[in-house]
């Protein structure tokens, strides 16, 4: 074999083990932010008045795109669901069939995707810049812990915000389906309710919903800030740093959803 | 003249980091830094007395900015002495080394004021952080501080709407919000117009004078740094390569300072960067 082919599997090797080795300490970087983060989360409160700041910021201000995403999810959910169910004659089942949806799933995983897409790219680009224009150094030279000021409020901001979202874009999607099943295609409006009411429990389906978009709030917003943080302190860097919180954010959503499905929901014997 | 936070504030304080009254303000001795594998500073020893404006200065990239990240405790040594009223800097604890912060001051070079905070607001940051003074004492500190950078009447104004001269001051402000005893200025001059170049010097010997702090300028605006510092020491590959007050300065005959103050293209720093030989490099492919 000659020296520019051995060079040549070298080099790609080096580059694999490179990039193996790089994001495992990015991975453990980021789990010491998370313990940091908690750890100066105390403070944080203190000043309860900023994270409701980043509550506003993140959740009041996401409310549009949430609830008008809810109503179409919720309305093409309707549409879809009762083609399939006609054919089994099991139409007035289209308001379980819609809740269950919308409450396990897509109410969660839809939030978190447009979550991460609004809030979570902004709370990155925010810190970025707040790092590239020496903000966060001006802050610890001033004795003022950025951790405590800035990362901790925005965190909690998140994790506090994504459920409320995810409930709201649940309950905007069945009102969605609502339209369309019952007042579009003329489905009963008692039996839309009424097997809503009987199929689905607040144990668990609620309750595992919640908890899903709960880890989804924690995982995005942690993504998000330890990405602005930890950007490189250029336009290119902080371009970067949001683009990797949506894909890194998105992947995380979808990759959590199955496990936390696998566990919740094992071989439909809820 | 700028009104003062409670003398308690720093009474407390200072007890809290044990500084030394009677120590000099700075003093580095042989302090060498790296970043990774690449030397930045290289036994660098200067000692900035208590009450003085003293000048550090050299090319883009010659390690004047590390200087004051190790004063200020954001970077460590790797070999050498950071002293801070007689305190080693790299050897403090957090809560020592914020307590040490907040009897500093600093100018980032762009004025790193907070974008989501008006002018009002940005020079009551470290005042509501560190104090439990009331709302009308901070709006009269604030105003105080403001009168004297001159922009008063900028105190509702965003950092958008400044100025780059502007947004210096108001950086100015902030940075002596808490009547620091350290104040450090990282390239204050840079990009300003002749006007705000000359009004920025200004305040900055006039504040040092008036709240008797010790004041650290990291820049290579030799001409206006001559006007208002007591002495300069110039670095040139994280060494120091020559020092003295502005008088030596200007009478000096050394060639690094001769280049520097005349401005020249070439000397002891020299234009090119080291590099093969420019005609090895030109016939490399030729057989």
């Amino acid at each position: 074999m000659s020296s520019d082919v051995m060079f040549g599997v070298a080099h790609f090797l080096r580059r694999i083990g490179g990039a193996v080795t790089g994001s495992i300490s990015r991975l453990g970087f980021a789990s010491r932010f998370l313990v940091a983060i908690v750890w100066h989360s105390p403070q944080a409160f203190r000043r309860i008045h900023l994270t409701i700041r980043e509550i506003y910021f993140a959740g009041v201000l996401s409310l549009v795109i949430i609830l008008m995403s809810g109503l179409f999810v919720g309305m093409v959910l309707s549409l879809q669901g009762y083609e399939t169910l006609k054919r089994y004659g099991a139409d007035e089942q289209l308001g379980i069939l819609v809740a269950l949806s919308l409450v396990r799933e897509l109410g969660p995983v839809m939030a978190g995707l447009l979550f991460a897409s609004r809030a979570g790219s902004a709370i990155t680009a925010e810190i970025g810049l707040m790092k590239t224009t020496e903000q966060l150094a001006a802050m610890e030279m001033m004795a003022v812990d950025p951790l405590a000021r800035v990362i901790a409020p925005r965190f909690w901001g998140g994790v506090v915000s994504l459920p409320l979202l995810a409930a709201l874009f649940s309950a905007f999607g069945i009102f969605g389906g609502y339209l369309v099943g019952v007042r579009l295609i003329g489905i009963d409006d008692g039996a839309f309710w009424g097997q809503m009411k009987a199929g689905v429990d607040f144990w668990p389906d609620v309750t595992n919903g919640i908890i899903k978009s709960l880890v989804f709030g924690v995982a995005v917003s942690l993504i998000a800030v330890f990405e602005g943080y930890d950007a490189k302190p250029t336009a290119e860097g902080v371009s970067t740093a949001t683009t990797r919180t949506v894909v890194m954010s998105s992947l995380a959503i979808l990759a959590l959803d199955f496990v936390m499905t696998v566990f919740m929901f094992r071989g439909g014997a809820q | 003249m700028p009104a003062a936070v409670p003398a308690e504030f720093h009474t407390a304080l200072t007890d809290t980091c044990r500084l030394d009254p009677d120590a000099a303000a700075i003093e580095l001795a042989d302090v060498s830094f790296a970043y990774d594998r690449r030397p930045v500073l290289r036994g660098i020893t200067m000692t900035v007395p208590r009450g003085k404006i003293v000048a550090i200065m050299g090319g883009s990239g010659c390690g004047k900015t590390t200087i004051l990240r190790l004063i200020g405790g954001q970077l460590k040594p790797k070999s050498g002495k950071v002293l801070v009223a007689g305190q080693s800097v790299p050897d403090l604890e957090p809560d020592a080394l914020y307590a040490l912060r907040r009897r500093f001051g600093m100018l980032f070079q762009f004025g790193a004021l907070f974008t989501d905070m008006s002018v009002f607001e940005n020079i009551a940051f470290p005042l509501r952080e560190h104090t439990e003074l009331p709302e009308e004492l901070i709006r009269d500190l604030v105003l105080m501080k403001l009168q004297a950078v001159g922009l008063r009447g900028a105190a509702q104004f965003m950092p958008a709407e400044l100025s780059g001269g502007m947004a210096r001051r108001v950086a100015l402000a902030r940075a002596i919000a808490l009547d620091p005893m350290l104040v450090m200025y990282d390239e204050p001059f840079a990009g300003l117009d002749p006007i705000s170049l000359g009004v920025v010097g200004q305040i900055i010997r006039q504040l040092n004078d008036a709240l008797g702090t010790t004041s650290v300028v990291v820049t290579h605006d030799v001409y206006e740094s001559l006007k208002i510092v007591d002495y300069l020491y110039f670095v040139s590959e994280g060494k120091i390569v020559a020092e003295g007050t502005p008088d030596a300065v200007r009478a000096s005959k050394d060639p690094f300072v001769r280049q520097f103050v005349d401005g020249e293209a070439d000397g002891p720093v020299p234009f090119h960067y080291p590099a093969r030989a420019y005609s090895k490099e030109l016939f490399a492919n030729v057989q």
